[in-house]
């Protein structure tokens, strides 16, 4: 976009970014600065900003109490797992509705969107007697699958959208020279679909990271995720800023620091195609 | 250009996916409805018997269910709004020349990845709480009386949080709309002489259109179901009862399955319905 | 070679046995509070004794108790030991849903355990749940704010007192509140002190024939009498506050008076968390007269779920967690002070625990609570700041609802207390009364 733009118009713009963007910052900024304050610093009247005698100690705290290495590998083990299996189920079926697209196509696709609006809360117990039935309940692979299963309509519809904007000819000029369904899919469009895929990827790794109903709820000890680490900080006795801020640092430091380093993937993904 | 082979392999590929997903719905469909006219109270020993429709009577009838449908409709509504309205005047904003932009969409976004009950825990507690909270400094510091957010202002603070959350990825896939706007079209209207507010409503707004309307989509599917933020802040005081976490009192407080599983399908119903709606929309915005 | 091979056997199965004897590993869910976590810093002790090891699920309150409830009605056995309170023990036991502890170990001493405690946790004289700490209410004080209102606190002073005391130590301008009580909606928060007090005001739940009793005057004048107070004489933002935000209201210096949870006494007389440690006093909760004290019994427990793998070992985490050396082993590392209160006569005999200022209190005020006959007039159910059945806790969270959203003005006393009528009428219809 070739705009010209004053110096002074630059300034203004750039003023009012950084102000919107570290206001809409700050509560995060905001926990990390009182995760390193005593508690008592923590609920300090008039509130200390950044002068004071920075320490480690609630970090020490909840690292005794809980093991923190547990917990984030849990995290690590279900979102990506969850995601890869539910990428391995969409992909097919995303190209299939993409490139040989049926009168149905649509409905299938807002069905799947559907899905996801049975309330969660509802369906607690018929879901907690079948982990029972099959043995599922506090592992890992049953919060996996039931992760998948949440999120694979957000990713058939995220690919879908993505293979949409491959141009047909290509694929035509494949079959012209002979090119067979297998070899189409992997040496054709996998190349060319690999952007949306890795976009696809992170949206739904930070979703699975972020669900918290099931997977408190469908864990003991063994496969007990973040989201449970955090509920057992929520409101302990007595002064709990520090800690609770150390705790929710750790529980979305990873996370944090993922989204920054993929940040332009991501903006890719979350357009769902929506612009040409 | 499909041809036959082409179409079955297709239904192949599509199979694994319907599947699951027919299963994922079918299975605690099924045993919810089943449970629904049930009279099943696990402390009082379980399965009592048949209670033909006196679940779903009791729980439509109940004084809490339709403030809890329009308490949904607020929270849902509200944060569609704020996210939308917000999210493009930021996405404009944020499309203009500027240092370090990079870095301040990074700042923007960040709160996509916390944790639905950490920010509702830390907004709570180190912002919304009327005597430690950052808010009540502030007001205090200008001479006000503290706002006792979560009781008074109940439904305005879960707006507020919720938010938050979502105006990144509001504002995200409108700045991506608004990036691929057609520069010359704009420049041409300006010389034209539209004033900045006609090229808004006539260039960009519609231009957006689409993006907007995936945002109300996707949105709206995720936020019939928040639970995790007021479970943590008001535990659906003070006019906080959605419909989502009416169903949980009776789940798990009451402990009475069948009448929590009547509102399940109730709530189904009403996520259809507003399905429907969306659907409608999304289904005209999304062939082109 | 006939001979040695069934020995090797038997030796080998035997030495299967030991092992799988040593090597269990225990789920135990439990609640976030400081002892709580205390027990959990010293699970190496029990590991040292007995070899099993033991994997925590430390949840808040509300989140673990629906999480425990899912998993006992479903029989899940997704934990082999869970805490409990006295609410759920006896519900659970009748159902048979606990392991009995009938045969725990004569070291154990079970007779020692405080018998109003044993009855609460017992169904039919059949304990099934070992009670971690007990816990009365009663009334924490700013001695030094008492006595500049020119005030002397009784050892058992009425509503009437205490309102009074309230109003005379607000300081709204320097941030001390008289009184700090519960406001935060839920059956074991606002409830818990509600119905608590209006036992003291002579109101009760439901009649001999379970007719919910929100319509008396009784119950008018308890609310009203608590929504007045509050809005004179306590912090802002009342209706939000639980248990938790008043102990750090308290530890921060700014109640005044704090009528709530025994076990708060070792924290707020705490000097390494509390601003106010050393100017704490301690009182029975008031009454009006009527011959009922509106303070409250609880129990943490530990039970067994039945048709756990592991009940052996689960029993003897429950008989270590709740003995007389667990408490001796927490006095030891963190003084007498802070071990678990409430459930053993001994420790209200040791020469040590004495020395505690707030342990008499405690102990009297543990004394003077009655489950049995909590009420003025007669009621149908056991329980003083609770009613034993299954349907409370559903209800007095939804009755607690309406009643926080009285005191943050949202509605009238009245309106709550017809609202509170009408649900609890239909809730109870619902289950059958």
């Amino acid at each position: 976009m070739a705009r010209n733009v004053t110096t002074q118009r630059k300034i203004i713009n750039t003023t009012a970014a950084w102000v919107i963007g570290l206001l809409i910052f700050f509560p995060i900024l905001w926990t990390i600065l009182t995760s390193f304050k005593t508690e008592a610093t923590a609920i300090a009247d008039p509130p200390v900003f950044l002068f004071f005698d920075w320490t480690l100690e609630n970090y020490q705290v909840v690292n005794e109490r809980s093991n923190y290495g547990r917990f984030l590998w849990n995290s690590i083990f279900i979102a990506g797992g969850s995601t890869i299996l539910g990428l391995i189920v969409a992909i097919p079926a995303a190209w299939s509705m993409a490139f040989v697209p049926s009168r149905r196509t649509k409905d299938i696709l807002l069905w799947m969107l559907s899905t996801k609006m049975l309330p969660a809360v509802g369906v607690l117990y018929p879901i907690y007697l079948i982990f029972i039935k099959f043995g599922l309940l506090d592992s890992v692979l049953g919060l996996t699958i039931v992760l998948m299963l949440i999120n694979l309509p957000i990713i058939v519809w995220m690919l879908y959208t993505y293979f949409r904007e491959i141009p047909g000819e290509i694929l035509e000029a494949a079959r012209m020279d002979g090119a067979s369904l297998k070899s189409e899919l992997l040496y054709v469009l996998t190349p060319m679909a690999v952007p949306g895929i890795a976009s696809t990827l992170l949206l739904n790794f930070i979703l699975a990271w972020n669900e918290a109903f099931w997977t408190l709820n469908l864990t003991a000890a063994k496969a007990a995720p973040l989201t449970a680490f955090i509920a057992s900080y929520s409101s302990p006795e007595g002064l709990f800023y520090a800690k609770l801020s150390a705790a929710s640092t750790m529980a979305i430091a990873p996370i944090l620091i993922l989204g920054w380093f993929s940040q332009k993937q991501l903006v890719r993904g979350l357009t769902f195609g929506a612009v040409k | 250009m499909a041809t036959q082979h082409s179409r079955s392999a297709a239904r192949l590929m599509m199979a694994p996916a319907v599947v699951l997903l027919l299963g994922w719905m079918l299975v605690p469909l099924v045993m919810t409805l089943w449970f629904s006219f049930r009279n099943y109270l696990p402390l009082r020993g379980g399965d009592l018997g048949w209670a033909g429709f006196d679940n779903y009577v009791r729980f439509i009838n109940s004084s809490s269910f339709w403030p809890s449908v329009s308490t949904t409709l607020i929270i849902v509504g509200g944060v569609l709004a704020i996210t939308i309205v917000f999210g493009v005047l930021l996405a404009l904003l944020l499309d203009q020349p500027m240092w370090g932009q990079g870095i301040v969409r990074i700042l923007v976004i960040a709160p996509f990845f916390v944790m639905p009950t950490v920010s509702a825990l830390v907004w709570k507690n180190m912002f919304m709480d009327p005597v430690n909270g950052l808010f009540a400094h502030l007001w205090k510091f200008f001479g006000a009386a503290p706002v006792e957010w979560l009781s008074q202002a109940s439904l305005t603070s879960i707006i507020i949080i919720v938010s938050w959350q979502w105006l990144p990825f509001a504002t995200l896939i409108l700045l991506t709309a608004v990036q691929s706007l057609d520069g010359e079209q704009l420049e041409a209207s300006e010389m034209d002489g539209a004033k900045p507010l006609q090229r808004f409503g006539f260039i960009i707004l519609p231009h957006l259109s689409r993006a907007i309307t995936i945002v109300v989509l996707i949105q709206t599917i995720f936020l019939l179901s928040i639970f995790a933020e007021i479970f943590v802040t008001t535990g659906g005081s003070f006019g906080t009862r959605t419909l989502t976490y009416l169903i949980f009192q009776r789940v798990l407080e009451s402990q009475n399955i069948g009448l929590g599983s009547a509102g399940g399908i109730y709530a189904v119903i009403l996520a259809n319905i507003i399905a429907i709606f969306l659907m409608r929309i999304v289904g005209k915005n999304l062939d082109a | 070679m006939t001979l040695r091979t069934p020995l090797t056997m038997v030796s080998a199965l035997a030495m299967l046995a030991a092992t799988a004897a040593t090597a269990d590993t225990l789920t135990i869910a439990t609640v976030n509070n400081g002892d709580m976590v205390r027990m959990q810093g010293l699970t190496a002790d029990f590991t040292a004794k007995t070899g099993h090891e033991v994997e925590w699920v430390t949840l808040e309150e509300n989140v673990l108790r629906q999480r425990v409830t899912t998993d006992i009605t479903t029989k899940g056995g997704a934990f082999d030991i869970m805490t409990i309170g006295m609410y759920e023990t006896p519900i659970w036991g009748k159902n048979g849903w606990l392991v009995p502890l009938d045969d725990l170990s004569a070291e154990y001493d079970v007779d020692d355990i405080l018998p109003a405690m044993r009855g609460g946790l017992s169904v039919d004289g059949t304990l099934y749940a070992a009670p971690f700490y007990g816990e009365s209410s009663m009334i924490m004080y700013r001695t030094d704010l008492m006595e500049a209102a020119g005030l002397e606190m009784p050892d058992a002073p009425t509503w009437e007192f205490v309102a009074d005391a309230a109003r005379k130590m607000t300081d709204k301008d320097g941030e001390v509140y008289g009184i700090c009580l519960r406001g935060k909606a839920g059956w074991g928060e606002n409830m818990a002190f509600l119905t608590a007090t209006s036992n003291a005001f002579g109101a009760r739940w439901f009649d001999e024939d379970w007719k919910p009793q929100f319509d008396t005057e009784e119950w008018a004048t308890t609310l009203n009498f608590y929504i007045d107070l509050m809005n004179e004489a306590g912090p802002p933002g009342a209706s939000t506050n639980g248990f938790n935000e008043n102990l750090s209201l308290f530890q921060q210096g700014k109640c005044g008076m704090w009528i709530d949870a025994t076990v708060a006494a070792s924290f707020v007389t705490n000097p390494d968390d509390s601003t106010v440690a050393d100017k704490v006093g301690f009182a029975l909760a008031p009454d009006t007269g009527l011959g009922k004290r509106g303070n409250w019994l609880w129990a943490w427990a530990l039970g067994i779920p039945a048709g756990t793998d592991n009940e052996a070992a689960a029993k003897q985490f429950v008989e270590w967690a709740t003995s007389k050396e667990y408490i001796e082993l927490v006095a030891e590392n963190e003084g007498w002070a802070n071990v678990p209160p409430g459930a053993r006569t001994s420790l209200y005999e040791n020469e040590n625990y004495k020395e505690v200022p707030f342990a008499q209190m405690t102990l009297d005020s543990i004394l003077s609570a009655d489950p049995t006959a909590p009420t003025v007039k007669p009621v149908p159910y056991v329980g003083v700041q609770f009613a034993a059945i299954p349907e409370f806790a559903g209800i007095a969270t939804e009755v607690g609802q309406e009643f926080s959203a009285a005191l943050a003005g949202q509605q009238t006393a009245e309106e709550a207390l017809a609202k509170a009528q009408a649900l609890t009428a239909d809730a109870m219809e619902a289950a059958g009364y």
